[in-house]
């Protein structure tokens, strides 16, 4: 099964690179057969998608929550909820690229966004508290969902092994 | 009452769709007469020029290219140039022809992001490139798979294609071999035909009307379609060099943005592939000028709305260009050529996808920036598409809101502004009142 797991956003935005830091943090914790792409640019993404079964997709997102919300959607037979906007001052954005990857027959059967609630797109690095607090927990869901997906676990003693 | 007969009107879009950042565009109209345009820029200032004062002039290339995610090459490049003669430096042939190779990948993922995913569903009746994708899912994958072999390009030479890390002062860290070259061939020639059906698709699009006198301001070099360097020509004569751009460009600012106006000789001006393609239309390959004649846009080309299709002849002309540079690399010698700093003033200006990109810094003698500037081309055209909003909707008030508030985002779109890179840009509101 290929496995795509992808961070969208910009670091130099504060909020805005939460999908880069959730990625890289679970990059070392994934199988090593998981495609997994940093940072990514939704016009990117849409090709990207073609030829994946599973695709873990994560970004900044805003709805009104309190910052530090965790959403998870399963976009894999319905859009985002128009409520939620990905941040993105790009052209195009996550929600953007899933639809497109659907119209064209590019989206994988199983696609999934990982939206954090932001509090700041300001110019800067770094992230503030509850989005930090909250890519943690993105990081670990992440990586358990793939796991669970993949039927592999991760042991004590630093290798993979398979079924749980 | 008739839209056009109400005592005010105002048209406003409060997020823009489809363009690079964040701005919002206002027009206020009173009995039948437009008053006001105005094109707010309400992203904060990005503060890049300070941010370097201080730094060493080697690391200007790596933080200029944060300032655009879709450009970064044309920052890298005028940055690089600049510290390049500010040290008295001329790089060897093969790094130019190097950097003129990323640049043509840079303007063909940018220009083919414009033209199928922003601007082609303006022109088709679609709000987004997602619902043009459920009529014409043919041209979207066109689109990005031209998008891709500019990417392409653009990795293999400078690292990556997001703020490439292959870029120095002096040329590059690593130059890649010729037979790494050489895997470019054949998705440069299919890249080529992509980009010859995409003049021919977008050619037959429905163009409204709207032709204004304007000034075309672009770099004109001895044999080359401007890309890295030349004169900065315009359509009304100017022919100066890049030493001279401040003595005639000038920088103001607006209260309603954070993005500076630029002016030439207190006028607006316009930068970009239309203005390249009006002033160097001789410098084009054979193929490309024979096309743009068969689809009927030829210099001069006033209409912006036709950008999209001169916009699809540069992609072309960057696919044979990028082809050519391929074929004919020979490795330079070496990667780089040792740059010492002196003390004095650098300044360099390249062709950005979006147009003239200035960059100026004064160094001291340990090779420290104590000043920057950096005048990016959606900030020289700001004031042009107001002008554009001006006269498009004075002519076209008989149009209902809905109506008119879609195509004044389209005649920004023309533009294809990077708002990031302006704010240094959108939403739009049209007030009739």
């Amino acid at each position: 099964m290929r496995v795509l797991v992808a961070g969208v956003g910009n670091p130099d935005r504060w909020d805005d690179g939460v999908g880069v830091v959730v990625v890289r943090c679970a990059a070392p914790r994934l199988p090593a057969e998981v495609l997994v792409l940093e940072r990514t640019e939704p016009a990117d993404l849409v090709e990207l998608l073609a030829g994946i079964q599973a695709a873990f997709l994560v970004d900044g997102v805003v709805s009104g929550a309190p910052p530090g919300t965790v959403h998870r959607f399963d976009v894999s037979g319905s859009p985002l909820p128009p409520s939620v906007r990905t941040c993105s001052t790009h052209g195009l954005g996550v929600a953007d690229a899933v639809e497109l990857a659907r119209v064209l027959g590019w989206l994988p059967p199983r696609t999934v966004v990982y939206g954090v609630e932001v509090a700041s797109v300001q110019a800067g690095q770094g992230l503030t508290p509850p989005v930090r607090r909250a890519a943690e927990e993105v990081g670990r869901r992440l990586c358990e969902e793939v796991q669970g997906l993949l039927g592999v676990r991760w042991c004590t003693s630093g290798t993979w092994q398979k079924g749980s | 009452m008739s839209e056009a007969r109400r005592p005010t009107r105002t048209v406003r879009v409060d997020a823009l769709a489809r363009v690079e950042g964040e701005g919002r565009l206002w027009v206020r109209m009173r009995r039948g007469r437009v008053e006001e345009v105005r094109l707010d820029i309400y992203e904060p200032p990005r503060f890049f020029e300070a941010l370097l004062r201080g730094r060493d002039f080697r690391e200007a290339v790596d933080i200029t290219a944060r300032i655009c995610g879709i450009c970064p090459w044309a920052y890298q490049m005028s940055a690089a140039q600049a510290m390049e003669d500010a040290c008295g430096i001329r790089v060897p042939r093969g790094v130019r022809d190097l950097r003129r190779l990323v640049y043509c990948g840079e303007w063909i993922e940018s220009h083919a992001l414009h033209v199928y995913l922003l601007h082609a569903p303006d022109f088709l009746g679609y709000d987004s490139a997602v619902h043009m994708a459920r009529d014409h899912p043919e041209a979207v994958r066109r689109g990005l798979e031209l998008r891709k072999v500019g990417n392409l390009v653009m990795s293999l030479v400078a690292g990556r294609s997001v703020h490439p890390v292959n870029a120095r002062v002096g040329g590059f860290y690593r130059v890649p071999t010729r037979e790494e070259l050489q895997s470019l061939v054949d998705p440069l020639r299919r890249a080529r035909d992509l980009a010859e059906q995409t003049v021919r698709w977008v050619a037959a699009f429905p163009f409204p009307g709207l032709e204004r006198e304007v000034e075309f301001v672009a770099l004109r070099h001895a044999e080359e379609y401007p890309i890295l360097e030349g004169r900065i020509a315009s359509s009304g004569g100017l022919d100066v060099s890049v030493r001279e751009y401040e003595e005639h460009f000038q920088e103001i600012q607006v209260p309603h943005s954070t993005a500076l106006h630029s002016l030439l000789h207190g006028r607006p001006y316009v930068v970009g592939p239309t203005a390249r393609f009006n002033l160097n239309f001789d410098r084009l390959t054979p193929s490309v000028q024979d096309l743009a004649r068969e689809v009927g846009v030829v210099p001069p080309c006033r209409n912006p709305f036709q950008s999209i299709v001169v916009r699809s002849l540069e992609i072309l002309y960057a696919c044979e260009e990028a082809l050519r540079l391929v074929e004919a690399y020979e490795p330079p010698a070496e990667p780089a050529v040792d740059v010492q700093p002196r003390e004095g003033v650098g300044c360099a200006a390249t062709e950005a996808p979006r147009g003239v990109l200035y960059h100026r810094y004064r160094l001291d003698a340990s090779g420290t920036i104590r000043e920057a500037k950096i005048v990016p081309p959606t900030a020289q055209n700001q004031r042009s598409v107001e002008e554009d909003l001006r006269a498009f909707v004075q002519e076209n008030l008989h149009l209902d809101h809905r109506q008119l508030t879609w195509r004044c985002e389209q005649v920004v779109r023309n533009y294809d502004p990077c708002i990031s890179c302006a704010t240094h840009f959108l939403r739009l509101e049209v007030v009739r009142e």
